[in-house]
C-alpha cells in the first residue's frame, strides 16, 4: 500500500519534472559532428572540427545554465552510404538532434534527405553543394560557412576585376568540379571575360603536365582550378614546376583551404588567389580563437571549416535556450529568426533558404618573404560584403523561399 | 601550323614527351613489383605503402637531419629495404607453401596498416618538399618547357631500370636468383643460401618501390595516401607486361606512359580508366601477358 | 555399406541444420536488441559475401571486381524504382538481372584464365564499370541516385514500414542462402568442387568445365546483384563506392574472417567485420588500421576463419 502510494508520488513528481524541463528530448541535446577522419578532407575538417564543436558548447557556458550536451562524433569516409546509415543509427538509436559538419557533398545531401524525414536538424559546414540551399533546399537543414556559387562568384569576379579577362579551366570530373566550373565560367562572361578551353581530369589525378601544358599552350590569363584537395594541391605544385606563374599566367585556386596551403609552404602557393570565409589572422578575435584551438589540434590552426562548426554550433545552443525545444525543425526556424554574431563570423543571418550569410574575402598567398612565422599566409585583398557573397535567394529553386 | 588528329604538332610532341615521362615513373615503380613477383612469386600488395614511405623517408630526412635530396636516393632505399626484409622474415616466410592468395592478402593488409598508421601521424593534405636547386628551373624546347627535374626523371628511371634488368638476366647472380625460384632444393644443393636470397631479394624490390618515392617527392604531394592510388595501376602494369617479366613491365610502364599521355589529350576524363581496358584486351588475347610465359 | 553412408551424411546436415536454424532465430529475434537497419545491412552482405564464397570457396577462383555485380545491380534498382515507377520486387529483380547478365559478359572474357590472371582481369573489367558508373548520367556521378523511394511490395505491403522492410529483406535473404545452400549440395556443385580439385581430372571425365565455371559465375553475379538491389532499397540510395574496388576488398575480408569455403562463414563474416566498422565508425580513424591488422592475423594465425575453426572442433564441416 505504502509502496504504491510511493510509487504514485515518484511518477507524478517525474511527470512535473520532464514536464518542466520542456521539450528537451530526454533532457540531453545530442550533437553529432560527422565527417572524413581518415582520408582526403581530415585536415580540413576532422578532429579538428569535433575539437571546435566542444569550444562552442564550453564557450556557451552549457554548464552553467544547466543544459546538458554531450557531442559523439563519427568518420564517414566520404561514402554516402556509410554517412547514411550512420545518420539513421544516430537519430533512430542514439537519439542524436542535430548532425554537424559532412563535407562530401553526396553525404551532406544523403543526409539532408535523412534529416527531414526524421524532423531533426542540419548544419552543414564542410560540404559545398549549394543544391543544398537551391533545389535540395529543407526546413530542417542550415548551409553554414561557403558553398560553389559564393567561391565561383567571389573568386571569378575578383579577378576579372583585375583585368584578367581570359581563363582556361583545369576541372575535376565530378559533379562538384563541373559545378564549380559552370559556376565561374557563369561569372567570367558576365563580367566579359573569355573562357579560351577546359580540361576535365580524372578525380585523384596524379599527374597533371598533361593538363597544364594545355593550359599552357591556350595562353589564357587565368588557369582556373576547379578541383580540391589533393587534385588541387598537386595542380599547384606541378604549375610551379613547369614555370606557369613565371610565365605570366595566374592560377586562381576554386577551392582551397589554408591547411592545403600548409601541406604546399609558400614558396610554390605564393601568388594563388581564392575566396574564404574565415582566417585565423584577421582580427583580435579570430586571433584569440585560433590560440584556444591550436594546442586541441597538433598546433594547426582553424580552417573554415572548422570556424563553421564552432559558429553553427553556438547559435544552435542559443536558439535551442530561446525556444525551449530541440526539436530539430523548430529550432531551425528559431535559427533563421535570430540574427547571427559571434566572434568568428561577426554579424549576419539566415535566410529562408536555409543559407547563413556573412562577409567573404578575397585572400592572396604571401611570398615566403613576406610571412612572419608558420601559418601567416594569407592577405586580405578585399571583403566581399555578405548580400553580395551569396547567390540571391529568389535564383535558387529553393521551394522554402516564397515566390514574389 | 600543321596537325595531328586535330591538335598542332607541337603541342603534340609535347604531349608525347610528358607520357614517356610519365611511363618512365611508371617503369620505375613497377620494376620492384615485377622483381618480386618474377622472382618469389610473391604478389606485393605493400608496394605502394613501401612507396610511400620512400617519400616519406626523403622529407623526414630534409627537415630533421638537413640531409637533401641526393642523400635520400641513397638512404631511404636502404632504410625501406631494411623494413621490407623484417617484413619477408617475419611474416611472408611462413606463406610460401601456401596459396599466393594468402600472400596477397597479407600485403594488401600490411598496407591497410602503414597507411593508416602514417595518416594518424601526419594527416592527409600531404607536406611539402621542394625539387633539389640543382635541378631546378627547365628549358625552353619550343614546342614546351621541359623541367629539368622531368629530364632528370627519364634519365634516371632508364639507367635503374635496365641496370636491373641487366644484373637479372645477364650476370650470375641473377642466374643463380632465376634458378633458385625455379628449383629452390637444387640450387640449395650446390651450396647456396637461398632463403637469404630470397630476403634479399625482397628487400631489393621494396627499395626500387622507395627509390621511386623519393623520385616523387618534389613533384607530387608527400601524402599517406600516394601509394594508394598508384597500386592498381602498377599492377595492371606488371599484369600486362607479363607477370613473370622484368624487361614486360618496364616497355609496359612506358608505352602506358604514352597512351595515357595520349588519352590525356583526346578523352582525359577516361585517363586514369585507359590502362584497364588496355588490361583487358592483353589478357584477352594473350593470357600471360606481352611477354610472359604461362607458368 | 548403405548403413554407413547416410549416417555420416546425416551427422553433417545435422550439424548444418542446427546452424541454420540457429541463425534463422538470430535475424528474428535480433532486431528486438539491434537497430534493424543494421541487421538488414548485415543480411545484404552477408548473401553477397555468401554469393562471393560460392565463387572462391567451391570452384576456386578468386574475383577481384565482385562490386560490379552489387554496385551495378544497385543502380539498376534504384533507377528502376525511382525513375520507372518499378514496385520494390520487380526493381530487385530488375537490378539481379543485371548483375547477371554483366556476370555473363564478364565471365565469357575471364573464366578461361586462372588463379591471379583471372583475379587481374575481373578487377580490370571492374574498374571499367567503376569509370562507366561515374560518367554516366543515370547514376548521378558521385553524389548517386538518391531519395530511392522504397515503395509497395506487390502493390500492398507498405515498405517504409521498417516491420515490413525487415520482414521482406529477411525472406530475401534465406531464399538467397537456401540457394546457394542446395546449389553447393547437389550434383551441380559435387562438379565444382571436383574442378576446383583437379581441373585436368574433370575434363579428362568428360566434364565441360569451362561451362560448369560460367553457370557457377553467373549464379554468383546474379546473388550478389540480389544483395545489391536490396540493399538499394533499405538505404535508400545507390552510390558509387558499392562499385569500388575497396567493395571488392571488403567482401574479401568477409570471407577470410568467416571462413572461405564454408557455408556459414560468410554470414559470419559479414557481421563481424559491418559491426567492426559501425563500432570503429563512432572512434574515428582506427578503421583501416584494424582492418589491415586482422586481415594479417587471419591469413597468419586464422586461416580457417572463425567457422572454419568452429567446424574443426566440432569435426564437422559448417
Amino acid at each position: 500500500m505504502v509502496f504504491r502510494k510511493l510509487a504514485i508520488a515518484a511518477a507524478v513528481a517525474m511527470a512535473m519534472a520532464t514536464a518542466a524541463h520542456a521539450q528537451i528530448s530526454d533532457g540531453v541535446i545530442k550533437i553529432g559532428v560527422m565527417n572524413d577522419q581518415s582520408s582526403l578532407y581530415a585536415d580540413i575538417s576532422g578532429p579538428g572540427g569535433v575539437a571546435a564543436a566542444k569550444m562552442a558548447v564550453e564557450d556557451f557556458g552549457a554548464a552553467k545554465k544547466g543544459m546538458k550536451v554531450e557531442i559523439i562524433s563519427a568518420d564517414h569516409q566520404n561514402k554516402p552510404e556509410v554517412g547514411s546509415s550512420i545518420a539513421r543509427q544516430w537519430y533512430d538509436v542514439d537519439k542524436v538532434d542535430v548532425i554537424v559538419d559532412v563535407p562530401t557533398s553526396s553525404v551532406a545531401l544523403a543526409i539532408n534527405q535523412v534529416t527531414r524525414e526524421k524532423g531533426k536538424a542540419f548544419l552543414v559546414s564542410g560540404a559545398a553543394s549549394s543544391d543544398l540551399t537551391g533545389k535540395a533546399c529543407s526546413p530542417n537543414t542550415i548551409h553554414w560557412t561557403y558553398d560553389t556559387w559564393m567561391l565561383a562568384h567571389g573568386t571569378g569576379s575578383a579577378i576579372v576585376g583585375t583585368g584578367k579577362k581570359s581563363w582556361f579551366f583545369i576541372t575535376a570530373d565530378y559533379a562538384f568540379g563541373h559545378a564549380l566550373e559552370r559556376d565561374t565560367e557563369e561569372v567570367v562572361v558576365k563580367s566579359g571575360g573569355k573562357v579560351l578551353g577546359k580540361v576535365r581530369h580524372p578525380l585523384n589525378a596524379q599527374d597533371f603536365s598533361s593538363f597544364l601544358l594545355q593550359a599552357q599552350s591556350s595562353k589564357a590569363q587565368v588557369i582556373g582550378l576547379a578541383n580540391a584537395g589533393g587534385d588541387t594541391i598537386n595542380s599547384i605544385k606541378q604549375a610551379s614546376e613547369f614555370g606557369i606563374v613565371k610565365g605570366g599566367q595566374s592560377l586562381a585556386g576554386m577551392l582551397v583551404f589554408i591547411s592545403d596551403i600548409h601541406a604546399l609552404g609558400l614558396q610554390t602557393a605564393q601568388g594563388l588567389i581564392f575566396t574564404e570565409t574565415f582566417y585565423w589572422d584577421r582580427n583580435d578575435a579570430s586571433r584569440a580563437f585560433a590560440k584556444r584551438f591550436a594546442p586541441q589540434y597538433k598546433g594547426n590552426m582553424p580552417t573554415m571549416v572548422q570556424a563553421g562548426i564552432y559558429s553553427a554550433v553556438l547559435h544552435y545552443l542559443k536558439a535551442v535556450e530561446a525556444g525551449k525545444t530541440d526539436d530539430g525543425t523548430k529550432v531551425i526556424a528559431k535559427m533563421k529568426e535570430m540574427p547571427t554574431d559571434d566572434p568568428l563570423f561577426g554579424k549576419g543571418r539566415i535566410r529562408a533558404d536555409g543559407r547563413k550569410i556573412h562577409d567573404a574575402y578575397l585572400v592572396e598567398v604571401k611570398k615566403p618573404s613576406e610571412s612572419k612565422g608558420p601559418w601567416d599566409y594569407y592577405k586580405i585583398l578585399a571583403t566581399i560584403p555578405a548580400d553580395k557573397a551569396f547567390r540571391p535567394e529568389n535564383e535558387g529553386g529553393c521551394e522554402l523561399v516564397a515566390k514574389k | 601550323m600543321t596537325e595531328i588528329f586535330g591538335i598542332p604538332t607541337q603541342a603534340f610532341m609535347g604531349q608525347l614527351l610528358i607520357g614517356l615521362i610519365n611511363g618512365s615513373f611508371y617503369a620505375l615503380l613497377s620494376l620492384g613489383l615485377a622483381v618480386i613477383f618474377g622472382l618469389l612469386n610473391i604478389i606485393n600488395f605493400t608496394h605502394g605503402a613501401q612507396y610511400m614511405m620512400g617519400a616519406f623517408v626523403a622529407w623526414f630526412l630534409l627537415n630533421k637531419t638537413g640531409m637533401g635530396y641526393w642523400w635520400a636516393l641513397l638512404v631511404a632505399p636502404i632504410a625501406v629495404g631494411i623494413v621490407g626484409v623484417i617484413i619477408e622474415r617475419t611474416m611472408l616466410k611462413q606463406l610460401y607453401k601456401l596459396d599466393h592468395l594468402y600472400g596477397l592478402l597479407l600485403t594488401f593488409g600490411l598496407a591497410l596498416i602503414i597507411q593508416g598508421l602514417f595518416r594518424n601521424e601526419y594527416g592527409s593534405s600531404g607536406l611539402p618538399y621542394s625539387i633539389p636547386s640543382q635541378l631546378a628551373g627547365g628549358q625552353n624546347l619550343g614546342f614546351m618547357f621541359l623541367p629539368n627535374y622531368r629530364a632528370w626523371v627519364i634519365v634516371f628511371s632508364l639507367v635503374v631500370c635496365f641496370s636491373t634488368w641487366f644484373v637479372i638476366e645477364k650476370t650470375k647472380l641473377g642466374s643463380y636468383l632465376r634458378a633458385a625460384t625455379e628449383n629452390p632444393e637444387l640450387v640449395r644443393a650446390f651450396g647456396i643460401n637461398v632463403p637469404r636470397m630470397i630476403t634479399l631479394t625482397y628487400g631489393f624490390g621494396v627499395g626500387l618501390a622507395a627509390l621511386a618515392g623519393v623520385m616523387a617527392a618534389p613533384i607530387y604531394s608527400v601524402n599517406p595516401l600516394m601509394g594508394e592510388n598508384l597500386i592498381i595501376v602498377v599492377f595492371a602494369v606488371v599484369v600486362i607486361g607479363g607477370m613473370g617479366s622484368i624487361m614486360g613491365s618496364i616497355v609496359t610502364g612506358f608505352g602506358l606512359g604514352v597512351i595515357e599521355g595520349l588519352t590525356k589529350v583526346f578523352y582525359p576524363e577516361a585517363s586514369n580508366t585507359v590502362i584497364f581496358i588496355v588490361m583487358a584486351i592483353v589478357l584477352a588475347i594473350r593470357p600471360a601477358g606481352l611477354f610472359g610465359t604461362q607458368k | 555399406m548403405s548403413a554407413v553412408l547416410p549416417a555420416v551424411k546425416s551427422g553433417e546436415v545435422g550439424a548444418q541444420r542446427i546452424t541454420f536454424v540457429v541463425m534463422l532465430a538470430f535475424f528474428i529475434l535480433g532486431p528486438l536488441v539491434m537497430y534493424p537497419v543494421f541487421l538488414m545491412k548485415v543480411m545484404c552482405f552477408a548473401l553477397f559475401a555468401a554469393a562471393f564464397n560460392l565463387l572462391i570457396g567451391f570452384v576456386g577462383l578468386l574475383s577481384f571486381g565482385h562490386a560490379m555485380f552489387l554496385g551495378t545491380a544497385g543502380y539498376v534498382c534504384a533507377h528502376a524504382a525511382k525513375v520507372w515507377g518499378f514496385t520494390p520486387e520487380l526493381a530487385i529483380l530488375a537490378g539481379a538481372a543485371a548483375a547477371g547478365a554483366l556476370g555473363l559478359l564478364t565471365g565469357l572474357l575471364a573464366i578461361r584464365r586462372q588463379g591471379i590472371y583471372f583475379a587481374m582481369i575481373t578487377l580490370a573489367l571492374a574498374q571499367m564499370i567503376f569509370f562507366f558508373c561515374l560518367q554516366a548520367p543515370f547514376t548521378g556521378g558521385e553524389d548517386g541516385i538518391q531519395a530511392v523511394p522504397r515503395g509497395k511490395l506487390l502493390g500492398i505491403l507498405d515498405l517504409s514500414n521498417i516491420w515490413n522492410m525487415y520482414a521482406t529483406v529477411l525472406v530475401i535473404f534465406v531464399a538467397g542462402f537456401l540457394v546457394i545452400y542446395r546449389t553447393v549440395h547437389s550434383p551441380f556443385g559435387q562438379v565444382l568442387k571436383a574442378i576446383r580439385e583437379n581441373e585436368a581430372r574433370a575434363i579428362s571425365l568428360g566434364y565441360n568445365t569451362t561451362r560448369y565455371k560460367l553457370v557457377a559465375f553467373v549464379l554468383s553475379a546474379t546473388l550478389s546483384g540480389v544483395a545489391g538491389a536490396t540493399n538499394a532499397l533499405v538505404f535508400q540510395l545507390a552510390a558509387l563506392n558499392s562499385v569500388h574496388w575497396s567493395m571488392s576488398g571488403e567482401v574479401v575480408l568477409m570471407n577470410l574472417v568467416g571462413g572461405l569455403g564454408t557455408i556459414f562463414g560468410p554470414v559470419v563474416g559479414a557481421f563481424v567485420v559491418l559491426a567492426m566498422e559501425n563500432y570503429l565508425a563512432t572512434l574515428g580513424f582506427w578503421v583501416t588500421i584494424v582492418q589491415g591488422a586482422i586481415f594479417v592475423l587471419c591469413v597468419l594465425a586464422f586461416r580457417r576463419g572463425i567457422v572454419g575453426e568452429l567446424g574443426r572442433l566440432i569435426r564437422k564441416p559448417l
